[in-house]
């Protein structure tokens, strides 16, 4: 069983515009893995995000995910495989309610009523935000919309989560929240994020975008050791492996 | 400004109604679709002169309020931000239309007076009706009811869209204005030229929001059906609930009823 792999080859795409975001991307990424994809504003990586549950045909390339290549007719089952959390919650969440927002996949997938209502409560459960179930989206706070956004992708129970930049506009409390949340999942996680501490917090592997392009692909510890690269790709070392310029180098 | 957001823009207040519990919320979404659709025919169909016929007509929006526990002040509140509308469609009747058509001890009425009042009366009628169908039963609701009594589905779900780009847009044109107006401190009024860039871009804006939103629910399965999560059901009571104020529109739209009632009293009196 390879239904977990998420295989990009020398994808590229160009928007309406004319911006080329993406100009020849490739990787493989495994069953289990936790894959950090970092780079400056623009860099594209919300555009690569896009591509692998189809919400963007590739101009040029192919992106896989376990047996199919994405094509009109694995559509629908790359899309239950492939839970997508965008980068705005407010794209994300456009239910009356959170349990109808939640509801929302399960129904399209055609399940029976019970087995929805069971799987809408946990999924809310899992990520805290069960009390919230008759409340408006749009009113909640930025951190119980981004908890709601991962739930109404988790009652999909899809094998993969790609997540992009996830711990946008959180206080430190809750994306503290957020990463033991997604660091309790099985899944195989692919998040987007300039937040690198996040990334070392929960990525073995990382994957470094540059314009379009892959600069560097491998071990988190490596590459945000490596001070050119970071500067190359306009980004910076976490905090957390930096030495500290209050109390001083010990 | 942040008085004309939370007023006008506020539409989602009306969703927020839909998920009370009552009698009318329960019926099931068709019934309620069918019943207001009757009403609204009947109010239109009243001729631009006939003020007293329609007048019984308010029953419906005042027996659906209380079963239905609305707010009152919030739905008239709705109505008279929408009541410009109706009077520039109304304004000009009392000055076009001048011949005296009825005496209220003695003033003269003219005919333009009381159709500026009879269309004022439908029009609030009707937008009220469409105002309590929306917060008993939620405008996703409304839209699978059209669905299902057959309105084609690219139309319903257009529908269904533009109901949720409405808040989209409105939210996003109000950010801008907001922007702009912290910016430019001495200024009262948007100078023409600001206004057409920021309407442009408005639109814009909108329409990549619009497209982002589209692609989140694509993401998650949508195949051009939002599904209930209650099978729709039509039972009894639905079907009681619309024959009998159907039939209670019949009645009104044929029988001038104050009228009668009036000749009643003054028959009795003599
Ligand atoms: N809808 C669009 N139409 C045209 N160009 C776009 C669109 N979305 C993004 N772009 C352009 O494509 C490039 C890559 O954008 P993308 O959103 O993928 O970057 P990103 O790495 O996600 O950036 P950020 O960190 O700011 O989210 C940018 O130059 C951007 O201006
Ligand atoms: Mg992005």
């Amino acid at each position: 069983m390879s239904h977990h792999i998420v295989e990009v080859k020398d994808l590229a795409y160009t928007y309406p515009g004319g911006t080329r975001a993406l100009r020849g991307v490739s990787f493989r990424i495994v069953h289990g893995e936790s894959v950090g994809i970092v780079g400056a504003n623009g860099a594209g990586k919300s555009t690569l995000l896009r591509h692998l549950n189809g919400t963007v045909e590739p101009a040029q390339g192919s992106v896989r995910v376990g047996d199919f290549p994405i094509t009109r007719k694995t559509l629908h089952q790359v899309r239950r495989t492939v839970g997508m959390v965008f980068q705005d919650p407010d794209d994300q969440l456009f239910m009356p309610t959170v349990y109808e927002d939640v509801a929302f996949g399960p129904l399209n997938l055609g399940l029976p009523t019970a087995e929805i209502e069971n799987r809408v409560m946990q999924s809310l459960d899992t990520v805290g935000a069960a009390h919230l179930r008759d409340r408006p989206p749009y009113r909640l706070s930025g951190g119980e919309k981004r908890a709601v956004a991962i739930a109404t992708v988790l009652s999909m129970t899809p094998d993969i989560l790609v997540l992009d930049e996830p711990t946008s506009n959180l206080d430190p409390k809750a994306r503290r929240q957020l990463i033991e949340l997604l660091r309790s999942f099985r899944h195989t996680k692919i998040i987007a994020s300039h937040d690198l501490d996040m990334i070392l917090d929960l990525c073995e592997r990382t994957i470094v975008i540059h314009e379009g392009r892959i600069t560097a692909d491998g071990p988190t510890a490596r590459i945000f050791n490596d001070q050119n690269l970071l500067a190359e790709s306009h980004l910076e070392k976490p905090l957390r492996m930096q030495a500290c310029p209050i109390c001083g180098p010990r | 400004m942040s008085k004309i957001e939370s007023a006008l823009f506020d539409l989602s207040g009306l969703d927020a109604l839909a998920l009370q519990q009552s009698p009318i919320h329960r019926l099931d979404p068709r019934a309620k679709v069918l019943t207001a659709l009757a009403f609204a025919i009947t109010v239109v169909s009243f001729g631009k002169y006939d003020l007293t016929g329609p007048l019984p007509l308010l029953a419906y929006p005042v027996v659906l309020i209380v079963l239905g526990d609305l707010p009152p002040g919030y739905l008239l509140g709705k109505l008279i931000i929408a009541s410009p509308f109706a009077l520039v469609v109304g304004v000009f009747n009392p000055l076009l239309d001048r011949a005296a058509l009825t005496q209220l001890g003695p003033l003269n009425v003219s005919g333009g007076w009381i159709s500026f009042g009879s269309i004022l009366l439908r029009f609030g009628l009707t937008l009220l009706a469409a105002l309590i169908l929306i917060a008993t039963t939620g405008f996703n609701a409304v839209c699978l009811a059209l669905t299902r009594l057959r309105v084609p589905r690219v139309l319903t779900v257009q529908l269904m869209l533009l109901y949720r780009y409405i808040f989209v847009l409105t939210g996003e044109g109000a950010r801008m204005v907001r922007a702009w107006s912290l910016r430019a401190v001495s200024e009262r009024r948007m100078p023409s030229r600001i206004f057409s860039s920021l309407a442009g871009q408005l639109l814009l804006r909108a329409l990549d929001r619009a497209q982002r939103i589209h692609m989140a629910m694509l993401s998650r399965g949508f195949e051009g059906e939002i599904r209930p999560i209650r099978p729709l059901r039509l039972g009894a009571a639905d079907a009681a609930f619309a024959l009998a104020w159907t039939g209670f529109f019949v009645l009104v739209r044929f029988y001038n009823i104050p009228r009668l009632l009036g000749r009643l009293v003054t028959g009795i009196a003599q």
